[in-house]
């Protein structure tokens, strides 16, 4: 059997039919552990790498599970049709799956093996040394960019965002993957057009990347704070308006050459 | 390649007046036709059976009072009060009486009833008495046939009490060659029966009655040009005044002759799919494949510049308000069976043409416009997709699928083709293959289908492996053994597989029974004349006559079957966590959970039965006493813990619906204990029988009468709907739930599998959710799935439609093979399909 496939890492969840993440029908991977520490983060139980308990409808629920890629794969081949019908495929979530790199390489590699697209969604902080392994094997890069000024980017996600803005750069320039940019729509952290566009204006500039996507911010993974007995960090704030990321998505189309969609 | 015409029409004023006419007031039932039927038969007593039908059939057209309903341009109303219903006493009529004082308030589908027509009714009934098809097929059955009825193992309701329908006559032909062909076409046959034959006289007698049929109809729709010319005549509204007169034209045009414009064509497709209903009271009279065999018409005008586009679609718009306004009343429990006032008139767009290439048309998108405009129940729009399909109808499919209308249902021609041929279509024929009713495919104008002839409960054989064959204190099945000393999951289910086979054999005796009654009693002249090859045998349809005959009876519980079998099979035979006696004493105290009045009933009778047997009285003392006991009965609180316990780990277990193969399997070889058995029985029409997987809506009532079942369901509730999983258990996303279905062997079951998703609306946002659904589909098709169809409702809307049905008349939702208004279904069928689970996209 080949080496790749026996490789192991931790994942705490798979979601099929997934329609918001990448072309298509796809299959999401979550992988435990992230640098990042973003307030607003839906998936806390996501961000330490250890295994963890949650709970869950009143349940206690083991987050963390090592598995291999083989047996990711077992799932994630399950639903070909529909990848096949729809141009769909695999999207590996997280966490952030570059800090997994070799796990993260073999479950692209893999796919792309049984002819599948692959994507990522990533905060791309990382080394760039460990992004660059799983660029050949994929087709979509996903990549959060939340904020273009260092220090309230530190301010609300726990980390700086030089490295991040340089990989974005390095990555459009190997034109090895289509770069899509992300950004969550956050009241009170970058919800003005100033701040949105100043993302706009450097996505544009990155060699070949054409789309960005507005996801507005919601508080649907507040109950997973209290099931981890953590505080939820946003309080009371509200999802942004309809309308609003209507004008927001007007207004950066209006002033850019970029694609603007509404939701992932 | 072509192009179609895919501009959305906009919706006409006329349409929005129609549906609101239509809507205004409780359908009503009335008494003309069963009176009319009646003076006729007292004529001619003594004649053949097929001439006192046609003489009856040309009596009640000639006589049948008449309505042209405001703004209408297509006409031909069975009944005065829209939406109404007349009667059919030949069949059956005593549940009509005994249920006159309630018909008006019950849950499902009401209808109003005035004294003066019970009173009519009574008397034309009276003539009946001994004359049904219901009494003859009752005598016809095996005593344990009735006695399995009677114990809930199957309920062949639809033909014991009503005609058949289930058929999709040669509308093509009407259009092509007229009534006036048809009668010549009888009348060449006839003149080429020799006195000798030895079925001279039969077939002459049919033959008549075919011609005497077609005048019948002829002279019905030229009583609608009269009609439409003498209101013209009063009309003050010049425009209207010109609808009127050019009605009037055209019925006194067709359905006689060839239909010489997309007009006429219409006009003349309505009054056959409207007399066939006053013809026999069978339901699912399925218009087939409207866009072929209308669209040589529509083209040929719009080439020539006589009909603009928006007319045809006004048209169309008009058609599909016809279909709405055809109604029937079935007894209670039938009603409950079939909620929603459906008449399952199937029309089906898309697929290939007979010589295997995309069969799209402009009027295969009108078509799906037409169902947007009116908005209502009728037709079961459906769609055949192939691996050739037109990408644009499909996304317009989509499109209608997302306003949450239930409609179309979609089926998968690279399964059903390939399904036909191996029950002796031709490839051209099976090409050609339309939907009867919900789901059930067979070739157009040659098949008597007799789809839909049974619900048959998987459950129920189920319990009997518990009980021994024991039911409410009776033998109500053969016995199979002691559970307990059952000591391989092998022997159980070798166990669950007699019972299976001796309960499918009681249906087939009882179906066939049923079916030489009709034949006996209700031969048809009028549907048969339109089937092939009744006129060259001389027999009607119900006689044999048609080329294809079938009988297919449904099964429905493979959910549940499945689930409760590889519970047997894991926690008691592999893991042995719960011995058989615990979960059979489990099942018998529903998990602990307590009983309703049901149980109370069951039990008192089962005590009542002891008692008489000692020989001694049962008092009405005694039956409250023990009703009240259960009602109050408290299990020793250890028992209750163990039972839920056990509940518990039933729930933990894998459910089919997850794409769990240990599991999949099972229900894959569940499905084969009904559709294999099946396919070696002979109907008296000289046809075999053929498996359904569908309960239509007959999950609910039928499963109240299920107790506890090992895959967890408490006693008295809806058994799983259609081949789906149960309702709560699928938890991995529609693909998975996709792919579980999947694995069935849809192919044997070629009367038809029915696959309900509810899929919530932003899974299908914008153009890309609309794309993805369309995958969706795909996929699961080209895993050899039958048919899907879906519910795109949001739980909150259904909830909120229960609490104030005021606000939601126009809630449309998927029941099973079709739609129904929300609002008009009873509490327990919406509670059904609240709980059937919603898939959203996961975020």
């Amino acid at each position: 059997m080949e080496e790749y496939l026996n490789v192991s890492g931790r994942i705490f969840d798979i979601q099929r039919y997934s329609i918001h993440d990448g072309p298509g029908i796809r299959t999401i991977v979550f992988l435990k552990g992230c640098a990042l520490r973003c307030k607003w983060c839906c998936n806390p139980e996501s961000q330490s790498f250890e295994i963890e308990t949650m709970v869950i409808n009143g349940k206690p629920k083991i987050m963390g599970k090592d598995v291999t890629v083989e047996e990711v794969m077992e799932t994630v081949k399950k639903d070909l049709p529909y990848y096949r019908r729809s141009q769909g495929g695999i999207t590996l979530s997280g966490g952030e799956c570059t800090l997994q790199p070799e796990f993260s390489k073999g479950l692209l590699k893999a796919s792309k093996e049984m002819g599948i697209s692959t994507a990522i969604e990533s905060t791309a902080y990382a080394d760039y040394e460990k992004i660059e392994k799983l660029l050949p094997y994929l087709d979509y890069y996903l990549m959060d960019i939340k904020h273009i000024n260092a220090k309230k980017h530190k301010e609300y996600t726990g980390q700086d965002n030089k490295r991040i803005l340089e990989n974005a750069k390095r990555i459009a320039e190997s034109g090895e993957t289509e770069l899509i940019i992300r950004v969550p729509v956050v009241p009170g952290f970058n919800d003005t057009k100033e701040e949105l566009l100043e993302i706009a204006y450097f996505a544009q500039k990155l060699r070949g990347v054409r789309e960005l996507h507005l996801l507005p911010y919601h508080a649907y993974g507040k109950g997973k704070y209290e099931g981890l007995n953590r505080e939820y960090p946003m309080g009371e704030v509200k999802t942004p308006e309809p309308e609003k990321m209507k004008l927001f998505k007007e207004v950066i189309e209006e002033k850019t050459s970029m694609r603007c969609q509404l939701g992932g | 390649m072509k192009g179609y015409d895919k501009r959305k029409i906009n919706k006409s004023e006329r349409i929005s007046t129609l549906v609101k006419d239509l809507y205004e007031k409780m359908p009503e039932i009335e008494a003309s036709r069963a009176e009319l039927l009646t003076q006729s038969y007292e004529k001619t007593e003594g004649e053949a059976v097929i001439t006192r039908k046609a003489k009856a059939f040309y009596h009640i057209l000639k006589y049948l009072p008449i309505r042209i309903r405001n703004q209408e341009l297509i006409v031909g109303s069975t009944t005065i009060a829209p939406r109404g219903c007349q009667t059919y006493p030949e069949f059956s009529y005593t549940w009509l009486e005994e249920e006159f004082d309630t018909v008006e308030t019950r849950s499902a589908d009401p209808f109003f009833i005035s004294e003066d027509t019970k009173k009519r009714l009574k008397k034309a009934n009276e003539y009946w008495k001994g004359k049904t098809t219901s009494e003859l097929a009752t005598s016809y059955m095996a005593e344990e046939t009735l006695r399995a009825m009677k114990h809930n193992f199957f309920t062949p309701g639809n033909y014991f009490y009503n005609g058949v329908g289930h058929v999709t006559v040669q509308y093509e032909e009407v259009l092509r060659i007229g009534l006036e062909g048809i009668k010549e076409r009888a009348a060449k046959e006839l003149e080429g029966c020799k006195v000798y034959d030895p079925d001279y006289g039969t077939k002459r007698r049919f033959l008549e009655g075919v011609i005497l049929s077609c005048e019948g109809v002829i002279q019905y729709a030229r009583r609608y040009g009269a009609l439409a010319k003498a209101m013209a005549g009063r009309e003050k509204d010049s425009r209207r005044k010109k609808e009127l007169l050019r009605i009037s034209q055209i019925c006194e045009r067709v359905p006689a002759y060839p239909a010489e414009s997309f007009y006429e064509a219409c006009q003349s497709f309505w009054f056959i799919q409207q007399v066939l209903q006053i013809e026999s009271s069978g339901h699912s009279i399925s218009p087939g494949r409207f866009d072929q065999y209308m669209y040589p018409y529509y083209e040929k005008d719009l080439k020539e510049g006589k009909i603009t586009p928006e007319f045809a679609q006004e048209l169309i718009d008009c058609l599909w308000v016809k279909l709405n306004d055809l109604n029937k009343c079935r007894d209670a429990a039938s009603a409950e069976g079939f909620a929603g006032y459906s008449l399952f008139q199937n029309l089906i767009v898309g697929g290939q043409t007979k010589e295997g290439r995309d069969a799209t048309n402009d009027l295969s998108f009108m078509c799906i416009t037409a169902s947007e405009h009116v908005f209502l129940p009728m037709p079961s729009l459906s769609i055949r997709v192939w691996h050739g399909s037109n990408q644009d109808l499909l996304i317009r499919a989509a499109e209608l699928t997302r306003t949450g209308i239930g409609l179309p249902a979609y089926y998968n021609d690279e399964v059903i083709i390939p399904a036909l041929m191996h029950r002796g279509a031709t490839l051209e024929e099976a090409r050609n293959y339309n939907i009867i009713g919900c789901v059930e495919p067979q070739v157009p104008g040659k098949t008597d289908g007799w789809h839909d002839a049974a619900f048959f409960n998987m459950c129920r054989p189920l319990e009997m492996v518990f009980s021994n064959g024991y039911d409410k204190g009776e033998i109500a099945s053969i016995q199979t053994g002691d559970v307990e000393s059952f000591k391989t999951f092998e022997e159980f289910l070798e166990a669950y597989k007699k019972q299976m086979e001796y309960n499918i054999e009681l249906m087939v005796n009882g179906d066939n029974a049923i079916d030489m009654a009709h034949a006996a009693l209700a031969p048809l002249p009028f549907e048969s004349c339109l089937v092939d090859d009744c006129i060259k045998r001389g027999i009607s349809a119900q006689e044999g006559g048609a080329v294809y005959n079938f009988t297919g009876p449904q099964g429905f519980g493979i959910a549940n079957v499945a689930d409760s079998l590889y519970t047997v099979k894991k926690l008691v035979f592999e893991e042995k966590k719960i011995s058989m006696g615990e979960l059979k004493a489990a099942l018998e105290m529903n998990f602990g959970k307590g009983f309703g009045k049901e149980k109370a009933l069951e039990v008192a009778l089962q005590v009542a039965r002891e008692v008489e047997k000692e020989g001694k009285e049962v008092t009405k003392d005694l039956i409250s006493k023990v009703i009240g006991q259960v009602l109050e009965y408290e299990l020793p609180e250890e028992q209750k813990n163990r039972y839920r316990e056990i509940h518990e780990m039933i729930l933990a277990l894998p459910k089919y619906g997850n794409d769990v193969d240990e599991v999949d399997e099972i229900a894959r070889e569940a499905a084969y204990l009904y559709t294999r058995p099946l396919e070696k029985y002979e109907n008296p029409r000289g046809g075999k029988y053929q498996a359904g997987l569908y309960p239509v809506s007959a999950n609910v009532p039928l499963g109240a009468q299920t107790g506890a079942t090992p895959d967890g369901r408490l006693a008295y509730t809806p058994v799983a709907d259609g081949v789906g999983p149960t309702s709560g258990f699928d938890v991995s996303g529609p693909t998975a739930s996709c792919n579980s279905v999947a694995k069935l062997d849809h192919a044997i079951a070629s009367n038809g599998t029915l696959f309900n998703m509810k899929m919530h609306p932003t899974a299908m946002a914008g153009e890309k959710g609309l794309e993805n659904f369309v995958s969706l589909i795909r996929g699961y098709f080209d895993q050899q799935g039958m048919h899907m169809q879906f519910n795109v409702v949001d739980r909150a809307t259904l909830l909120d439609a229960q609490k104030h049905p005021e606000k939601y008349s126009g809630l449309i939702v998927r029941v099973a093979g079709y739609s129904a208004l929300f609002t008009t279904l009873s509490k327990s069928l919406q509670d059904d399909i609240i709980k059937r689970t919603e898939q959203a996209a996961v975020r």
